[in-house]
């Protein structure tokens, strides 16, 4: 060591991934790896009709088989509790199946093949009840109703557990959600606009395709202390919502979350596999291990919300935007799950991208017997920006002015609050705008390529743009957003850092280590994080809404200058200086203007330590964001800081197939600050991929309520040759209230493709599409039908 | 029960015995027979090379693969790469390029790559893109698992 140390800092810096030998050794262990001594397997059989009656279940040749533990059906577990977001799904069904999803029944034997082999000696009856799978179709008169009864049992009282209140009513119109919002009046709107368009987007099924698998681990000690190896990305809520399903103290719930093999937003609720697999560790007394195939994770899963949008919005000549209203129908499918409450975030993208004094937005989501739909990266985002920014580049287009102009004229400030009570301390969505336009030279291609649409050519160029909004600062969506920390340190120097904040490959770890590095002054090396065991590390509300690398970062942030404070308390008395005179580098104690080493940390820890007073540097921090649950208006400012971006999509269309084809992707993000740039660098990137896959390649084909292409073969995923060349700027605005100045970035970079690409498509052919994806043949409808229109 | 069959074959370079099931595929045999968790499950379907293993070298999708068609080869999974000198350069360009995030497609993609720089030692990269073609990630977007093979492909012994 030398005698001075300068001052280092690793924000910003490319860091690799703490985690990342271990994958890329192929040493990680996945719930799919772990194995529990003991261990039973679980397999479930589901409906094979999407909507009927269910007469009878005989399970009796399943349970003769040798090897079989247990086999189940609701019938075995009278006291089921609804499940799911709006506690309108019971785990394993009674009377009804809803969707070719619904749980029947479910085994647990020696091996998956006897587990397999048990649900094929399963015999149900059933009868079919007439079929819904059009949302539109639900809300007519006479539709089959998919609720009709109360649950919690499906209307049969006496299934319910005494003095338990039946926990769903049932619906008797279909309608399984609504929302409202308004601001100003769009009929003084209407009247003030010289252009005023009106236009219905279709945004199709998707679904996450993490590439791990879904699975679970579930059993009891002799006490009857329930614990789960779960991939949940909520750990401390679904302690609680547990406990309520099956009936036990929450404090005897023990989640412990393996690494996981993808997130994405699919595994924020409860799904009936994870209790159906605690009922069977129950009913067998032994650990019960339940995995999906890929077959089962398609058909099973959630998906992304498809949502029928019909937007109406205005503009007066000069370019200033005059109202919104909008209108949509969300196809629930069969249940409840998050899928449904995202019109929250669409309705902001709605109301605050961009500056509109009225606007009106209604919405409902019904029950079909479809599949039904989660929340999943950008929640809604996806669909609201494909519609918002779609209409931003018609309007332009229809008082004649630059599409980027148009924006530029409209797109919020620093320091404004829109009308629904978002406040935008930092905002660099101009600087969004303009970067990304010079990047990727907009207008001049723009231009250009206009100007070739009428050329004879079988390939055409197009650029297009669009930016979103989102939040970046966490999401109150619940009374607490807060994550805390615990943070020691050894008699070595060592830090270790328990956070309730669950990693999910987006590289959450690395972050809050290099944040609490920079308090302590310790190598990256010293620092663990512990990050996935309910009993051990303290509460946190979940990994969602980007809000992870905010939150539980301030909270480590805390944590550490508590340590930090303490610390430097320690070595003023031991070197006769004042604590502001010291700083921590590099895993010593040293003079702060000069960097002159005082002593090594670990010395002065040990110091601490044996001593007459002996002391331990163990601290711990709880942070709550300054945001707002907003009002029964929706009116708050929900999120402690917001995100912003603008990506520029530029695409070559086959005009004789109807194939595009990304070129270029050129984004400008406004994430506040760089903390990790590797880390950042691919969040982006996978982000884009995802929109790509989003706009163009992706569709979960969804007929009569059957999904047609539950694998890989025919659900495409983007592979490597596809991807587009990538450019992305970042947008550096420093907010006051984030981790070292840090947004949360983890949706946003998926949200803007498919509306770029719109955009993109209608420059380089002149014709615009509505319906997502861009498909081969949906391309080539459009493109012929324009033609055959034009001749 | 399905019939078993004895198989002697080399795994990562060690000779190995083992009884199975006919019908069972090598992924599972590597996995719940052998032991080895490195090789993982995506879809069973030779869809998304989160298998891929070497077979005598060649780069296959072990749920494709027969268990009892390892007999008398040379199996190499990502376990066997910690002896291999472009293995580890291999998996050393992934950390430090930032190609791992969730980790799960991670051993796949290096083990297709270990195979692409056997047969092309300097692939540019659109040949890195067309070489990993058959492995899919959900997380990075590609760009980074690009680099990292390019930048094990440039680096010395
Ligand atoms: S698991 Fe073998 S290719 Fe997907
Ligand atoms: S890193 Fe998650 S699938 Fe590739």
């Amino acid at each position: 060591m030398p005698e001075v140390i300068e001052k280092d800092t690793l924000i910003g810096k490319r860091i690799t991934k703490l985690d990342a030998p271990e994958k890329a050794g192929g040493k990680t262990r996945y719930i799919h790896d772990l194995n529990v001594p003991g261990q039973l397997y679980g397999k479930i059989l589901r409906s094979s009709r999407v909507h009927a009656l269910i007469k009878k279940i005989d399970t009796s040749k399943a349970r003769a088989l040798p090897g079989v533990h247990a086999v189940i059906t609701a019938a075995d577990v009278p006291y089921q509790r609804p499940i799911g977001v709006a506690k309108d799904h019971l785990p394993l069904k009674t009377d009804r199946v809803r969707s070719l999803r619904d749980e029947i029944a479910a085994v647990a034997a020696e091996t998956p093949e006897i587990a397999e082999a048990a649900l094929k000696l399963i015999e149900v009856e059933y009868e079919d009840l007439p079929v819904l799978t059009d949302p539109r179709e639900a809300l007519k008169p006479g539709a089959p109703l998919i609720h009709p009864e109360p649950h919690g049992a499906d209307g049969k009282p006496e299934h319910l557990k005494p003095g338990m209140p039946v926990a769903y009513a049932g619906k008797p119109d279909n309608i399984a959600m609504t929302f409202d919002y308004g601001q100003g009046d769009v009929a003084q709107g209407e009247r003030e606009s010289d252009v005023v368009l009106e236009h219905t987007f279709r945004l199709h099924y998707v679904t996450h395709c993490c590439m791990g698998v879904s699975g679970i681990i579930a059993e009891f000690d002799p006490s009857g202390n329930l614990l789960m190896y779960s991939n949940t990305q909520v750990p401390f809520l679904h302690k609680r919502e547990f406990a309520e399903i099956l009936d036990m103290d929450p404090a005897r719930i023990r989640i412990i979350q393996p690494p996981i093999g993808g997130g994405f937003g699919s595994k924020l609720d409860i799904y009936p596999f994870e209790p159906i697999t605690v009922f069977l560790a129950k009913a067998t007394r032994r650990p019960v291990k339940l995995v999906f195939t890929r077959e089962e994770e398609f058909l099973a899963s959630p998906t992304r919300q498809p949502v029928i949008l019909t937007l109406r919005s205005g503009c007066r000549k000069d370019g200033t935007l005059t109202f919104r209203t909008v209108e949509t129908l969300h196809d629930n499918g069969a249940y409840t799950s998050w899928g449904a409450t995202t019109p929250f975030v669409m309705m902001q993208t709605i109301s605050s991208l961009y500056r509109v004094s009225h606007c009106k937005y209604h919405t409902k989501a019904v029950y079909t017997n479809n599949p039904y739909a989660g929340s999943f990266r950008g929640y809604g985002n996806l669909q609201a920006t494909f519609a918002v920014e779609s209409h931003m580049d018609m309007l332009a287009e229809a008082i004649g002015m630059d599409p980027l102009e148009f924006r530029l004229k409209n797109a919020q400030d620093p320091g404004e609050v829109t009308p629904q009570g978002m406040h935008f301390k930092s905002c660099g969505f101009k600087d969004c705008l303009t970067t990304a336009a010079r990047a990727s030279d907009y207008s001049a291609k723009r231009r250009r390529y206009q100007a070739e649409q009428a050329r004879p050519g079988r390939f055409k160029r197009g650029i297009g743009m669009a930016s979103m909004l989102h939040v970046g600062g966490g999401a109150k969506i619940y009374p607490s957003d807060g994550c805390g920390t615990i943070l020691k340190m050894d008699d070595f120097g060592a830090v270790t850092l328990l956070t309730g904040a669950s990693e999910i490959g987006q590289g959450s770890e690395t972050v809050l280590a290099q944040l609490v590095c920079e308090e302590l002054g310790v190598p990256l090396s010293a620092v663990r994080v512990i990050n996935n065991d309910t009993e051990i590390t303290p509460w946190d509300v979940g990994v969602h809404a980007s809000r992870t690398t905010f939150i539980a970062g301030n909270s480590a942030i805390g944590a550490a200058r508590k340590a930090r404070a303490k610390i430097l308390a320690a070595a003023a008395g031991v070197a006769q200086m004042a604590p502001e005179e010291l700083d921590l580098r590099a895993g010593h104690i040293v003079e702060a203007r000069t960097g002159k080493m005082v002593m090594s940390l670990p010395k002065l820890l040990r110091q601490l330590h044996f001593n007459d007073k002996a002391e331990l540097v163990m601290t711990s921090f709880y942070y709550e964001p300054p945001s707002k649950h907003q009002d029964k208006q929706f009116k708050g400012d929900v999120s402690a800081a917001y995100a912003w971006a603008t990506q520029v999509v530029e695409v070559e269309v086959d005009t004789d197939t109807g194939i595009v084809r990304l070129l270029k992707v050129t984004g400008a993000h406004d994430v506040g600050r760089v903390l990790n740039r590797l880390g950042i660098e691919g969040q982006i990137e996978g982000g884009i991929v995802m929109g790509q896959g989003y706009a163009l390649t992706e569709e979960l084909m969804v007929e009569n309520g059957v999904v047609k292409n539950p694998a890989f073969r025919d659900y495409k995923l983007v592979t490597a040759p596809e991807i587009p060349e990538m450019e992305v700027h970042f947008i550096e605005t420093m907010d006051g209230e984030g981790p070292q100045g840090a947004k949360g970035v983890g949706e946003a970079p998926a949200i803007c493709i498919a509306a770029a690409t719109a955009n993109a498509i209608c420059n380089a052919t002149g014709v615009r599409i509505f319906e997502l994806p861009f498909t081969p043949e949906k391309v080539y409808r459009a493109l012929h039908a324009a033609r055959k229109e034009a001749a | 029960m399905s019939l078993q069959q004895e198989i002697e074959f080399t795994l990562n370079g060690v000779p190995t015995r083992v009884r199975v099931p006919v019908d069972m595929s090598a992924l599972d045999m590597i996995r719940s027979v052998v032991g080895l968790t490195g090789t993982k499950y995506g879809c069973g379907e030779g869809e998304c090379g989160a298998c891929t293993i070497l077979l005598d070298g060649v780069s296959v999708n072990a749920c494709l693969l027969f268990a009892v068609d390892c007999d008398g080869r040379s199996v190499t999974t990502i376990e066997g790469l910690a002896d291999d000198p472009i293995g580890q350069k291999l998996e050393k360009a992934f950390v430090e390029a930032g190609a791992v995030q969730c980790g799960f497609c991670t051993p796949g993609m290096v083990m297709q790559s270990r195979a692409l720089l056997a047969k092309n030692p300097n692939p540019t990269r659109e040949e890195i893109q067309r070489g990993i073609e058959g492995n899919l990630c959900r997380c990075t977007g590609y760009v980074k698992i690009v680099d990292a093979v390019a930048a094990a492909a440039r680096a010395k012994e």
